[in-house]
């Protein structure tokens, strides 16, 4: 035990000296990724926020054929905008988006109309143009609706009663709710803290492993009278320390920037406060020892450094396969899912983001497999290093 | 002192050591002399324990190296060929990380760091971080971690690689000190005329195998020649008619 710890205070020193250990643990993870969230969460807020009150503006050409349509328009806060526009110029201006639809009134709408004859009306779309998407369908939705009004009237001036045209009643109810609206979200931000964490501790197992390989140094340190796998355990635990470092710091720094976000429309606990917070690093800090691990047994099959840097960076990844699929299936916290490692400790961000935590059953089972499966790879790591191949 | 007998090692289809014995006493300097490949290397990391051979066993004070891996490092101070030093530590951190390792106690690890960067004259870059420092400053740092617990038994291999002149003088006079204080040391070169300068007793190794051992004297007398590189080239030559 005594030469572990004094592995792990050697590489602790050193690597706290080491700009590069100090980039990918600290600035990467509290700097660059919570600003990056913040920025999206915030959009996203504003953007739903905004879709339901916006109104929308609509180029109308030839407005005047049909006067009854346009205020039928305003009433549903489309604001409409005269337009002289020739088929071609229509064609191009929503092509290249000055406007996102036109309208066009052909001469003969109100003829038709009056004769009881379908009116036309041209409408001008890009559908290749994601922002123009709900303005459409809700300008299609008025327009369809104003169309349907004027059938009822005739239907009803020929003595036919309306609802004959209703074979099928087709109740909308949707139940979003601003918490499920933002799972999405919240998934990016728990992979993101995974990835953070685990990024913390990327540069220190590299050096203890390729590194010192490739240094020459790691001879030496066979030669003392040290077992081996003391040597890796020592390794593991520093890239540990780093990887809480690096977590601790992101939450932080998250939480802090979440509290500016208006989050409550997100269905986010808004508070964040300290014990969040606190809960949140406890809930991911079981994942560091077994993250630690995987890299440095992925280490111990590289020869080079640049090799172990391509290979143990994918580990960084790994988190981020069960999120997938917990997002793709709708996946919610089982017995079973919570011996999952990464989707673990996801659910129990999310419960906490969501300030409905998870069952303290629930929370026992992620860190307790977690952590096992962190001791199982940090010996399967401690048997490999005692390969001979590891000399290069 | 140290022993090996009968060692053999193999890496796939290539035999890099075959049937090496050689034994290298207390008080005296016993160089490993061979071409480049000839199986050195390989003879040492089997002495000094990271690596297993297939076949054989080597002692170290008596302690087989297999059974007591341990307590035999302990009695070891090792310079690996192209020994790396911590570029983030200083020369005084690196010398004491090992000595720690080595199950020094902080004052014991403190003052025997110390004492190497007397006797290795280190003073002026002790305190400095390790990243910028020349061949020779890494090569005396490297040395000092070796020696800092005070091995009975120092094994280096291709010390003098890449040092200057002064170095190597510098390098000669430490290991002539340290036989002086009954050390038993073990180095190997591939340069005939260090092995010359400060061997009590040289093996000749190639191709994996002993081809000749004794004193430079002894040596000459036996290839009937008065040149020592002379003599180490007669016998590379008899081996490779076997």
């Amino acid at each position: 035990m005594r030469s572990v710890l004094i592995v792990l205070r050697k590489e602790l020193r050193e690597n706290l000296r080491d700009r590069r250990t100090l980039v990918s643990a600290l600035l990467f993870g509290t700097v660059l990724m919570p600003l990056l969230v913040a920025v999206l969460v915030n959009l996203t807020v504003h953007r739903t926020q905004e879709q339901d009150n916006k109104s929308v503006t609509l180029a109308v050409v030839h407005g005047e054929r049909a006067p009854n349509l346009l205020a039928y328009l305003r009433q549903y806060r489309i604001d409409v905008l005269a337009s002289d526009l020739d088929d071609a110029a229509a064609r191009a201006a929503v092509h290249r988006q000055r406007f996102h639809m036109v309208l066009w009134i052909p001469d003969n709408y109100a003829s038709q109309l009056s004769a009881g004859m379908p009116a036309p009306i041209l409408l001008y779309s890009d559908s290749s143009d994601a922002a123009a998407g709900n303005d459409l369908g809700r300008v299609r939705a008025v327009l369809g609706q104003y169309g349907f009004g004027i059938a009822r009237l005739r239907l009803m001036a020929r003595g036919v009663d309306p609802t004959v045209l209703s074979a099928i009643a087709v109740q909308d109810i949707d139940v979003a709710t601003p918490t499920s609206r933002s799972v999405l979200i919240l998934g990016t931000l728990t992979a993101i803290i995974l990835m953070t964490m685990l990024m913390g501790g990327l540069h220190i197992v590299l050096d203890a492993t390729a590194g010192e390989r490739e240094r020459g140094s790691l001879e030496p340190l066979l030669t003392t009278p040290v077992r081996r796998e003391q040597l890796i355990y020592g390794k593991i635990l520093a890239a540990c320390v780093f990887m809480l470092i690096s977590l601790s710091l992101s939450v932080c720094v998250m939480a802090l920037a979440l509290r500016h976000a208006g989050l409550d429309r997100l269905g986010m606990n808004q508070n964040m406060s300290v014990a969040t917070v606190l809960k949140m690093i406890a809930s991911c800090a079981p994942l560091a020892p077994l993250g630690a691990s995987l890299m440095t047994i992925v280490a111990a099959f590289t020869r080079s450094y640049r090799e172990a840097q391509t290979y143990v960076g994918l580990i960084l990844a790994l988190p981020t396969f069960p999120l997938i699929f917990a997002g793709a299936l709708g996946l919610q916290p089982t017995a079973w899912l919570m011996m999952v490692p990464a989707l673990s400790q996801h659910f129990m961000l999310m419960g906490l983001l969501r300030a409905e935590p998870v069952a303290a059953w629930y929370v026992a089972l992620s860190v307790s497999v977690t952590l096992l499966l962190g001791v199982l790879a940090a010996l399967a790591a401690g048997r490999l290093y005692h390969r001979e191949k590891l000399l290069g | 002192m140290i022993e090996a007998r009968h060692l053999h090692k193999r890496f796939g289809a290539i035999t890099a050591v075959q049937d090496v014995s050689l034994t290298a006493g207390d008080g005296r300097i016993t160089g490993l002399l061979g071409p480049n490949g000839a199986g050195k290397s390989t003879t040492l990391r089997m002495l000094y324990t990271v690596l297993q051979p297939d076949s054989g066993d080597a002692f170290i004070d008596g302690i087989s190296t297999a059974e007591r891996s341990l307590d035999a490092r302990r009695r070891m101070g090792v310079l690996p060929h192209g020994a790396g030093v911590y570029p983030h530590l200083t020369a005084r951190e690196n010398i004491q990380y090992f000595g720690a390792l080595h199950g020094l106690d902080r004052s014991d690890c403190e003052q025997r760091a110390a004492q190497m960067i007397e006797l290795l004259e280190m003073a002026d870059f002790a305190d400095r971080q390790a990243k910028g420092f020349s061949q020779g400053q890494r090569l005396k740092t490297a040395l000092a971690r070796a020696l800092v617990h005070g091995p009975q038994n120092i094994l280096l291999d291709e010390p003098t690689n890449g040092l200057d002149v002064m170095a190597v003088r510098n390098l000669r006079a430490l290991l002539l000190k340290l036989k002086a204080t009954g050390r038993c040391i073990l180095f190997s070169s591939h340069v005939m005329q260090e092995v010359s300068a400060v061997c009590d007793e040289v093996v000749v190794i190639a191709a994996g195998k002993v081809v000749a051992c004794g004193t430079p004297e002894e040596l000459r007398a036996r290839a009937g020649t008065a040149d020592l590189e002379e003599a180490f080239v007669r016998f590379l030559e008899s081996a490779g008619r076997d």
